[in-house]
């Protein structure tokens, strides 16, 4: 089996067969990591161009990695780098990228809907590692297979997502996917926060975080970025933590098997406790360890294999 | 030179509605109505067709001068004559913006040696549609601009626009305002809502534009103005004009056919060509602005045609310019209403011609010894919007590919025909 579509732009895009045969093709590239020789040869001579025209360490670094060890030869390009300070637009940029024949572009860009707009002018795949506040399909992928390699299983699930869901490119994703995956999903966040509309994912919304916890299989906290506190989304720090903020008190509402994740970079003491984060319920660093895995299966179902050979 | 336009429906909304003839000899009309006879150097057969007004559409962008790449006022002439439309009201904000009698004579000059739709300078409330000072409206009465207006932008100080209405209710003049609260728009690109979260664009509220459409009235009701506002395109809005025409406010609106045509589902894949400001919004709004046109609360339909090249529309979503090319196809998404039984063929050929030449004080009309502009609409015609073969220099039209009914067949300006439709 093979995806349908040459891109990984959004989850809603994928059916839930892609999601199982990304999620599959993952654990067998998480086994690689394991190995004492972390590298297969399998995109060997395949070219992979990472463009990230936002910052980003983790997942480019995560993107990095996985290139390298199935033997890609992979190039990055930033914002800085690119002609796009020349003013090239970002359809010259990712035609002239195309004309060198990579295999797959993973983009990062600020603007939502960027991913989509390059896909339509490229003959390779791209993957979409975020764009705005949109989607972050490789970061939703790999928060459930972190979920089902704990819980094994996805449906039934129930999943709070706690934080600025407005701002956040990973909530909707993961609304998307585990709702699709057939988990139910609750968020919850201050009212300024929470998009309008947003209960149209199927999930459901509520402002008290003890009622989003209680009886949570999974809670993922969403960072809090302190610039929202300057567009008055939230008063300060010290409200929010103590208003929407997990800590040790509050986890006992949950299951008791509860995992408790955070796409990162963590702000410890403001939406989550140090002891919450570095506690026996955190699987944090798994979520880490699965991106590797998830983004290997992305870049092997989109450059690898038959599919650009057909194509050409 | 004699020529009969012979047995069309002639509209005139409050004058005539009948079938006969228009008989235009030397650039005046003759007569409207009574079956003609005599000899005419040429006889235009309108039978099942229109005979109106010269359509006037009182909210364009020209681009010219200084974007020329975009439009010129030559090329939106033209474009305004194949959509029917026999006289536009050309928006100030060029480079240089029209806030001086240079620019407006200079406009005038350029649309004369077009040849084609007669163009009215609207020239800016503040110079350099900064908001602090005021444009030297007198003058530019004189050289001939029609209304005032920082379109694009609001006058953002209440008490600016206060003084901008006062003065201008010395010339009697109409303010145009663009209603928009800046600040409660934000970073917003679309309008606020289940798209705008899926796609995860910054959304913009309906108070962002009602909010201001209730200062400028509470200032019209201070001042005396006359207060027309632009594109109205929510329910909040057109309730706040409704209540002010109730209690006599000089406030009068326009739509454009975009916000009864489209909703905010046509961003759907993030197509640039649906971005305008204000933003396309629900199914319940565009209800609201049929509804507000049908009761009278908007009073024309306008189409607030925005070129844009590729340059500014083939980037991303966040980043490309607002506004859509209207001259096109207003007419047949407009004839829509009729057909969707939102308002009655007059009623609809009102808004398009004698309601907004009140509001801007141009001249319009079926009337013997007045000039022939004319537009000859065949409502049944139908035809494949192709955004190609626009006469505009843009292409940036959500409607492109749209099959549609209705279409002006003829459009003559000063007796003379300045566009025929090709055959079907």
């Amino acid at each position: 089996m093979q995806l349908t579509h040459k891109d990984i732009l959004d989850i809603a895009s994928l059916s839930v067969a892609e999601i199982e045969l990304i999620l599959d093709t993952a654990v067998q590239m998480r086994e690689i990591s394991s190995r004492p020789i972390k590298k297969v040869p399998t995109l060997r001579g395949k070219t992979v161009v990472h463009f990230f025209y936002e910052p980003s360490t983790r997942t480019k670094t995560s993107f990095d990695v996985a290139a390298k060890r199935l033997s890609a030869d992979s190039l990055s390009l930033s914002k800085s780098t690119s002609s796009l300070v020349k003013g090239e637009t970002l359809i010259d940029t990712a035609r002239n990228l195309d004309a060198m024949a990579p295999d797959a572009i993973v983009i990062r860009h600020s603007s939502a809907g960027a991913p989509h707009l390059i896909a339509r002018h490229v003959r390779c795949g791209v993957i979409n590692a975020g764009d705005g506040r949109h989607a972050h399909p490789s970061q939703a992928l790999l928060d459930m297979l972190t979920v089902r390699q704990h819980k094994g299983r996805l449906d039934g699930l129930r999943i709070a997502i706690i934080g600025d869901i407005t701002h956040s490119r990973v909530a909707r994703s993961n609304c998307e996917g585990f709702v699709k995956m057939g988990s139910e999903v609750v968020l919850c966040g201050p009212p300024t926060m929470i998009p309008k509309g947003v209960e149209s994912y199927g999930v459901s919304v509520t402002g008290d975080v003890d009622e989003a916890i209680a009886g949570a299989d999974v809670v993922m906290l969403l960072r809090i970025q302190k610039e929202r506190q300057q567009a008055g989304l939230f008063p300060s720090e010290r409200e929010y933590a103590r208003v929407y903020g997990l800590n040790r008190r509050r986890l006992k509402m949950a299951g008791s098997d509860v995992l408790i994740m955070h796409p990162g970079p963590v702000n410890r003491g403001v939406e989550l406790a140090p002891e919450v984060a570095d506690g026996p319920f955190s699987v944090i660093l798994d979520q880490v360890a699965n991106g590797v895995a998830v983004r290997m299966a992305l870049l092997l179902l989109v450059a690898g294999g038959t599919r650009n050979e057909n194509q050409d | 030179m004699r020529i009969r336009i012979s047995g069309g429906r002639i509209i005139d909304p409050g004058r005539i509605d009948t079938v006969g003839d228009v008989v235009v000899e030397n650039g005046k009309i003759r007569s409207v109505g009574p079956p003609d006879s005599e000899a005419a150097d040429q006889v235009i057969d309108a039978r099942n067709c229109l005979v109106v007004p010269g359509l006037i559409d009182v909210h364009v962008h020209l681009r010219e001068p200084g974007h020329e790449y975009k439009e010129t006022i030559a090329s939106g002439a033209a474009a305004a004559v194949a959509g029917g439309f026999t006289a536009v009201c050309a928006m100030p904000n060029t480079n240089p913006v029209n806030d001086n009698a240079q620019v407006t004579r200079f406009i005038l000059d350029r649309a004369r040696a077009a040849g084609l739709a007669r163009v009215y300078p609207v020239a800016s409330i503040t110079r350099g549609l900064k908001g602090e000072q005021l444009s030297e409206f007198a003058e530019l009465k004189e050289a001939g601009a029609v209304a005032f207006s920082d379109d694009g932008r609001p006058v953002v100080g209440s008490r600016m626009m206060r003084r901008a209405m006062e003065y201008a209710r010395g010339f009697d003049m109409p303010i145009v305002s663009h209603c928009e609260e800046l600040d409660l728009a934000g970073d917003g690109v679309m309008n606020e809502g289940v798209v705008a979260t899926r796609l995860g664009l910054a959304g913009i509220p309906n108070a962002a534009e009602s909010i201001m459409v209730m200062r400028d009235i509470a200032l019209a009701e201070l001042t005396g103005a006359r207060l027309h506002v632009c594109h109205v395109s929510c329910a909040e809005s057109i309730a706040a004009i409704r209540a002010a025409k109730d209690r006599g406010v000089r406030v009068t609106a326009e739509t454009a056919p975009h916000y009864f045509t489209l909703t905010e589902e046509a961003v759907a894949e993030y197509d640039t060509r649906a971005k305008m400001n204000p933003p396309l919004r629900t199914a319940a709004d565009r209800q609201a602005v049929r509804q507000a046109l049908a009761d009278g609360t908007l009073d024309a339909i306008a189409t607030d045609h925005a070129p844009h090249s590729i340059l500014e529309k083939e980037v991303e979503f966040d980043q490309a310019a607002n506004g859509i090319i209207g001259l096109e196809t207003a007419l047949p998404l407009s004839l829509r209403l009729v057909a969707d039984g939102v308002l009655p063929l007059t009623d609809l050929i009102a808004k398009l011609t004698v309601t907004p030449a009140r509001v801007f004080g141009l001249p319009c009309g079926l009337i013997p010894g007045g000039a022939a502009d004319i537009t000859v609409i065949d409502p049944q015609r139908t035809w494949t919007v192709d955004a190609e073969r626009f006469a505009s220099l843009s292409r940036n039209c959500p409607f492109d590919g749209w099959p549609v009914t209705g279409r002006a067949v003829l459009t003559m300006v000063d007796g003379r025909i300045v566009y025929e439709a090709p055959e079907a």
